[in-house]
């Protein structure tokens, strides 16, 4: 009866807050793109698609490139001197030929691997990407259990019908 | 039977996270490690800053100092640890003056002007300061705030950096091992006739 449902109801919520936990994640990863293409490069005047094609590769790399003088802020969302300076380089490298990889190269040369907003996918980074995985599997699992512990009729006890719980809700 | 086994269950998830936070907290996230000393420094031609108003700027270009022992220190009118560190630079680079070791003040994010006043302000500066137009030295040495100094060996590779307030004893020890590592070489073994004049 009521002992029984509330279990059911915890676990529906729990299920429900996980499921609106992925979904708020995947909206902000989503959210820094849509701020890039409202950004205009720095005072200066996009002219043709060109120039707004540069502005928009100059935007991805410095968003991935963290500020050196900041405290966890992207170059490109940082409003330092240095930051701009260093979306000026980026900028610049970009329009002589160098590809994304290679700008980001060039800073990681300069700053170590530090500089990169996102760690790479290899040796004990991959901590960083396996670990939460893992956290989610093992809290599915930890609430399968308890819900069906909680579930369980007591021993020696027939399982419960229906009817009883539908007729306590009526006056 | 069945609580031991939980127990056990339950420190083999807790004691690896853990020993993941523990190690976490030995470092210290404020320390990046640069890649750069042991590497070549970075190379640069800069103008020096003329202290008097309207001065003609002298070029400096590192790769002509190949030899020498260089200090690089990178401050800004603006910064506050720099005045604490000023003093101990002032000091060494006039100590080390005859011994061919060569000082430089860049100027980071900073306006000639600013600058300018603040080095009459703190009684003058024993070696030349050098403008950085757009960052972009700051940005080849991996700047990250200042100040930083970097001590640049005879061979042209940076040998140490420095974070934070320059130190007369640290920068003393770090010069005097480089002036060793030249003498060293110019003296090769069993030669009594120091080569004076190298490179």
């Amino acid at each position: 009866m009521k002992t029984t449902r509330a279990p059911r109801i915890v676990a529906t919520l729990l299920l429900g807050l996980i499921i609106q936990g992925i979904g708020g994640a995947a909206d902000g990863a989503a959210a820094p793109q849509s701020a890039e293409q409202q950004r205009p490069g720095d005072g200066e005047a996009t002219r043709g698609a060109a120039d707004a094609a540069l502005e928009r590769r100059t935007s991805e790399v410095a968003s991935g490139l963290r500020c050196p003088v900041c405290q966890g802020v992207s170059v490109e969302d940082s409003p330092t001197e240095l930051a701009r300076q260093m979306r000026g380089v980026v900028r610049e490298q970009l329009a002589a030929g160098r590809t994304p990889d290679e700008v980001r190269a060039f800073f990681e040369d300069k700053y170590g691997e530090w500089i990169l907003l996102e760690p790479k996918a290899n040796g004990f980074n991959l901590v960083v990407y396996i670990l939460p995985w893992l956290a989610l599997l093992a809290g599915l699992g930890v609430i399968v259990i308890v819900v069906r512990r909680w579930t369980r009729p007591p021993p020696g006890e027939a399982p419960q019908p229906a009817q009883p719980v539908a007729s306590s809700l009526e006056p | 039977m069945m609580s031991w086994k939980r127990a056990l269950s339950a420190a083999a998830i807790v004691l690896p996270l853990l020993a993941l936070l523990a190690f976490g907290l030995t470092r210290n996230p404020n320390v990046i490690p640069s890649p750069l000393p042991g590497r070549e420094a970075p190379q640069f031609e800069l103008l020096t800053l003329p202290l008097a108003e309207g001065g003609t700027p002298e070029t400096v270009d590192l790769a002509a100092l190949r030899g020498n022992v260089v200090v690089l220190n990178f401050w800004a009118s603006w910064c506050l640890a720099c005045r604490d560190e000023h003093a101990p630079l002032s000091r060494v680079a006039r100590a080390y003056a005859d011994e061919g070791v060569q000082f430089f003040g860049i100027v980071y994010d900073d306006s000639p002007r600013n600058a300018r006043q603040w080095i009459e302000a703190m009684g003058g500066q024993a070696y030349p300061a050098l403008l950085d137009p757009h960052s972009r030295t700051a940005i080849d040495y991996g700047l990250y705030g200042v100040p930083e100094t970097f001590v640049i060996g005879p061979d042209g590779t940076v040998r140490h950096k420095i974070i934070g307030p320059a130190t007369e004893q640290e920068l003393r020890a770090q010069i005097d091992a480089l002036l060793l590592e030249r003498r060293e070489i110019e003296l090769p073994a069993g030669g009594e006739h120091p080569v004076t004049e190298t490179i």
